[in-house]
């Protein structure tokens, strides 16, 4: 039997996050047209499509980044656990600490590797010394970055490989413990071997967060994703389960994508 | 919808050469099966022998599609239906080959009898091969056209072709009770009939293979599924 690819976010009956009729314009040039998408917990979801497809605009919707962004209008809804975050009363900033994001180029702080982790915590009100640096091991480790960095923390960031540097980015959003990890790109700044560490990383990370990736790399969307929805001219075209996705895709869009007909 | 082509000419071409490859080899097979019948029902020698000898191309030919496969599958990690098209390419070529064989199988019974006077039953085995070959000949058809009914025709049509195997079977037997001086050739034009009925059963095999091509749903063994799994969509 086919698998229904609607089902996809309907496999999670509740999903993490979801999205309603969501529409993002800048100026009035609409960059993602009424999307409705469910993204199910402790899966990888990943966002495929040519550039300017609205991939990454629709990502910066879910923790309202686009808010920073002048021009940005956002109609629709945007709901974490059930509820709408996207409404005037609902804390961005929280929400930004919940729905965490790393992004293409690490943007590590000009400061130690400790500091660039603690950060966020100093931010958030922790001052006790022990608890900070517990804090910053235990999401190293997560990021499995400490292994690396153990010995040298007082150092700075600015001094690490690339692939270490996305890493350590990916630790500074779980020190402030999200539920959701949105990662644009994080990896194509990176050499295969920082990437298959990355992938792997993410493999690992899903067992505790729900996780979203855009990325242009399809190969990566099908390697580390559950489930990929394809995003073409603002649409969503096709969300499913991954492996269908790259079998035996129901839109001819996504097919033509899919197997490089595209242009 | 207007037929797509790929971005990248060179992988488009890749693919095309696999098909057209694997189209030569279904080609050099359809002779092959109905030289070796015609070797058998008018005792040829030379002809019988000519089949063994073009084998060899068959079989060259199922190293390069394999070769081919591979390198796409390596070099261009293809998705949705090239994928499918690739591993189908992988499946047909194997089923090309055995077809091949059972050709030559043919043409080493027809050496057999040429020494022999006729048997009765050749009419109905000229007509097996018959149906035989037009099966080979419908599924390379559906194979290149993405045709699933007429992939579907086939599959149905195998049940004909163990129908007059049957018969054959039973008429020699028949010969064969009767007077057993009979049994040396009647034996020889028994395997003939089954290697005919096995090439309708390889003829089946890449109709499957093409409905999976097409649809993207594996309708092999449908008999054969655990227990509460979902009998295939056609």
């Amino acid at each position: 039997m086919r698998p229904d690819p609607s089902a996809i976010g309907a496999v999670a009956a509740d999903p993490k996050m979801e999205t309603r009729h969501l529409v993002v314009s800048y100026g009035g040039k609409s960059a993602v047209k009424d999307v409705s998408l469910r993204l199910p917990g402790n899966q990888v979801t990943a966002f495929i499509g040519p550039s300017g497809c609205g991939k990454s605009t629709f990502l910066r919707a879910l923790n309202r980044m686009n808010e920073l962004i002048p021009s940005a209008e956002t109609e629709g809804e945007v709901l974490l656990d059930g509820e709408q975050v996207n409404a005037g009363r609902f804390d961005a900033v929280e929400l930004r600490r919940r729905v965490g994001m790393v992004f293409q180029k690490s943007n590590p702080f000009p400061k130690s590797i400790f500091e660039n982790v603690a950060y966020g915590l100093r931010v958030g009100g922790t001052r006790d010394r022990a608890e900070l640096a517990e804090r910053v091991e235990r999401s190293l480790v997560s990021a499995a970055l400490w292994e690396e960095v153990k010995d040298r923390l007082q150092e700075s960031a600015l001094g690490l490989s690339g692939g270490q540097q996305q890493r350590l980015c990916i630790a500074r959003a779980l020190a402030v413990e999200p539920e959701v990890l949105l990662m644009d790109e994080p990896a194509s700044a990176l050499d295969p071997i920082a990437t298959a560490k990355i992938e792997d990383l993410i493999h690992e990370l899903k067992a505790r967060y729900t996780i979203v990736i855009v990325t242009h790399n399809m190969q990566q969307a099908a390697r580390v994703s559950d489930q990929t929805a394809f995003f073409y001219m603002g649409e969503l075209v096709e969300v499913g389960v991954t492996e269908q996705i790259f079998t035996n895709p129901v839109e001819r869009r996504t097919e033509d994508y899919v197997t490089g007909k595209f242009g | 919808m207007a037929p797509t082509t790929h971005t990248d000419k060179a992988y488009e071409a890749e693919l095309r050469a696999i098909r057209d490859r694997l189209l030569e080899m279904g080609g050099l097979v359809e002779q092959a099966i109905a030289a070796s019948v015609r070797a058998m029902t008018e005792r040829d020698t030379d002809l019988a022998e000519q089949v063994k000898l073009r084998d060899r191309d068959i079989n060259r030919m199922e190293v390069d599609v394999d070769a081919m496969c591979r390198r796409v599958l390596a070099l261009r990690q293809p998705a949705a239906s090239d994928l499918r098209f690739v591993t189908t390419a992988l499946k047909i070529v194997t089923d090309l080959e055995r077809m091949g064989d059972l050709a030559v199988n043919i043409a080493e019974r027809a050496l057999d009898l040429s020494q022999a006077a006729v048997l009765a039953p050749m009419h109905d085995l000229a007509k097996l091969a018959d149906l035989s070959e037009a099966q080979l000949k419908k599924a390379l058809d559906a194979f290149v056209t993405a045709d699933v009914s007429k992939a579907e025709q086939v599959m149905q049509g195998d049940d004909l072709l163990d129908a007059l195997y049957l018969k054959i079977f039973n008429d020699l037997l028949g010969l064969m009770m009767e007077d057993s001086r009979n049994i040396r050739r009647a034996t020889s034009v028994m395997f003939a009939a089954k290697h005919l009925e096995r090439f309708g059963d390889h003829a089946t095999n890449l109709a499957e293979m093409v409905v999976y091509m097409v649809r993207g749903t594996d309708v092999r063994h449908p008999r054969s599924r655990a227990p509460g799994t979902a009998e295939p969509e056609r």
